[in-house]
């Protein structure tokens, strides 16, 4: 490790193009990873590891420095009841807000390919990358303004006559479409850019109709970035808080909002432990669509070869 | 680079005027195109425009202005933006510290480190936010928990000092964390385009050494990229709430929500209007700003 540290030294030294230098350079260069994993270690690594180890222990008694003890208990809680429903719901609601997600940010990105506008391509984009990451609040402040109860679409259509609610299933997906479509257009732009005009006139000159070119043609292509847009929604939508909290009352029962609850002490006081097998849980069910997505990327990127 | 490549190609063929073989099959899209621009564009505005219009609708005057001129007078929202945007200093500088070195090395390095480094740096999107957050509390209670008075060890101390209200320090390792997975997506792409190796070896033949390097050839072409995670970064610290509000911190997006709770509900969706449009104006710039040195490269090779 000491022999790796001149090679970082600043150009005071004349070149150097002893056969030992590029070696060192290599050691130099694995070096400048520690940082970053010293870093997740800490700040990711220790609050997971308290999170997996409280989910599968228990404070007996509330005197402190006693130890805690192992139990199963707060995973077969957190799989029971209200949380199991809240459970369902959010793995529900993801699911379904990342499917239309998914077809409805295609369906933007390819418009936005496909327009002759630079312009178009730029105030898309730019929307995209904020409401993709701003975060569900003034969104959901927004929804509340225009669909809630006595929002002003919701006021001047009369829609509360026929049955409208935001705070109901199909609400919140409306909601959630207006960051997951952003986030879905950003990943899946690049793809869309790499289709190749070509194909569609080789697909063109051989009689293909624009179904059949997309169908046999470009949807395979495209299949793995649709694949990995699909689990990042999934992922996204699974994990959102914010916007939920912020639409209070929404009868939706989610996972995140139980979670929220048991931690801020709402309810019963050795709650903190099912809170944490809870986001196990959640933990569990984000990995598990990881690992559905990751065999067949690679079975369709060989495609692509 | 290929992006832009083939869009411009895709401007200059398009509109071909002589071409009549496949004109309807062209026309047919065209109009499905003009019909989702203009869906979605009503989806994304209207919500938009319909906040706007609730905060300037008087029930009295019947139109007034007074939801934005209290954005610069109502209570608590500068130190609630103030701690979001220091914040979001401190993020983004400790990311590009952590990142921009990394990235370098997984260029220079085998495809094994580059696997790795891929993998932690994509850990956190299986952990949510609020699962992340349970974690937190539980090592801050652990802390608190085994308190003895008058007896605090070293690392409760610390537990303690980076839970400072005026810069709690543990919101800023949770942010790092959670910006970690696009910054690092964003800054390799960067990277990409660039031969990172033989730019470096080409400086270090001139003399500079591996920092210098990094600092004078590979970060000016990386402009764009670095900006891009700079202002992604931005939009997610200013937007975030889980985490903040949970621990019991009032950032800006925790400000706006307990402020709505309060009865400031036009201030509270004005603010969340201004914030949306200003962060949108700013990657708008940036994007301009952007793709127009990358249009400009294809054209002049």
């Amino acid at each position: 490790m000491s022999t790796a540290a001149p090679a970082t030294n600043d150009g005071a030294v004349a070149p150097r193009r002893r056969p030992g230098s590029l070696l060192r350079r290599a050691a130099a260069g694995r070096l400048a990873v520690v940082p970053l994993l010293l870093f997740v270690a800490v700040a990711f690594g220790i609050p997971a590891v308290a999170m997996a180890y409280g989910a599968f222990t228990t404070n007996t008694s509330s005197t402190p420095g006693t130890p805690s003890a192992f139990t199963s208990g707060n995973l077969s809680a957190s799989l029971q009841g209200g949380y199991l429903t809240a459970l369902i719901g959010s793995v529900k609601l993801s699911a379904m807000s990342a499917l239309i997600g998914t077809v409805g940010g295609l369906l933007l990105a390819q418009a936005v390919v496909t327009s002759r506008f630079q312009a178009l391509r730029h105030a898309v984009l730019s929307a995209s990358g904020v409401l993709a990451n701003f975060g569900g609040v003034p969104l959901a402040f927004a929804f509340i303004a225009t669909l809630g109860n006595a929002g002003v679409l919701t006021t001047h259509l009369h829609l509360k006559d026929a049955g409208w609610s935001l705070y109901t299933f199909w609400g919140l997906n409306l909601v959630y479409l207006y960051f997951l479509v952003p986030l879905m257009v950003l990943s899946v732009l690049p793809s869309l850019d790499g289709l190749r005009r070509q194909w569609r006139e080789a697909a063109q000159n051989n009689g293909a109709t624009t179904w059949q070119y997309w169908r046999h043609v470009a949807l395979p292509v495209l299949a793995p970035s649709l694949l990995g847009g699909f689990v990042l929604l999934f992922g996204t939508a699974f994990a959102a808080y914010a916007t939920a909290a912020a639409m209070v009352g929404a009868s939706v029962p989610l996972i995140t909002l139980q979670i929220a609850n048991a931690l801020n002490g709402n309810v019963a006081a050795d709650a903190g432990n099912v809170a944490l097998a809870m986001s196990l849980d959640m933990v569990v069910i984000a990995v598990l669509v990881m690992a559905v997505y990751l065999p067949l990327q690679r079975r369709s990127a060989r495609w692509l070869v | 680079m290929a992006g832009m490549t083939a869009a411009t190609l895709t401007a200059s063929i398009d509109p071909p005027p002589g071409e009549q073989a496949s004109a309807r099959r062209r026309g047919r899209p065209r109009f499905g195109r003009a019909a989702v621009l203009v869906i979605f564009g009503l989806y994304f505005a209207v919500p938009i425009l319909a906040s706007f219009l609730f905060t300037v609708d008087d029930p009295v005057k019947g139109f007034s202005l007074s939801a934005y001129s209290q954005i610069f007078s109502v209570a608590g929202l500068w130190p609630a933006l103030r701690l979001s945007l220091e914040l979001a200093v401190a993020t983004i500088a400790v990311v590009y510290l952590l990142l921009i070195p990394a990235v370098v090395a997984v260029r220079l390095g085998g495809p094994r480190l580059r696997t790795f480094v891929e993998l932690v740096c994509t850990l956190p999107l299986v952990v949510p936010s609020i699962a992340l957050t349970a974690g937190i509390t539980s090592v801050l209670r652990w802390g608190s928990d085994n308190m003895v008075p008058g007896q605090t060890t070293f690392i409760q101390q610390l537990l303690i000092d980076i839970q400072n209200p005026s810069f709690p320090v543990i919101l800023l390792l949770a942010y790092v964390v959670m910006a970690l997975p696009l910054a690092y997506r964003t800054l390799d792409a960067g990277m990409r385009a660039l031969d990172v190796r033989t730019l470096l070896e080409a400086a270090q033949n001139n003399g500079a050494g591996r920092t210098r390097a990094i600092v004078t050839v590979i970060l000016p072409n990386l402009r764009g990229a670095l900006l891009n995670t700079a202002f992604l970064t931005l939009a997610l610290v200013l937007g975030e709430f889980t985490v903040s509000s949970i621990l019991g911190f009032v950032p800006f997006a925790v400000w706006i929500v307990n402020g709505n709770a309060a009865g400031q509900g036009p201030v509270t969706v004005a603010v969340s209007i201004v914030s949306l449009v200003l962060t949108w104006l700013l990657l708008l710039v940036l994007s301009a700003g952007g793709g127009r040195r990358g249009a400009a490269a294809p054209a002049n090779q």
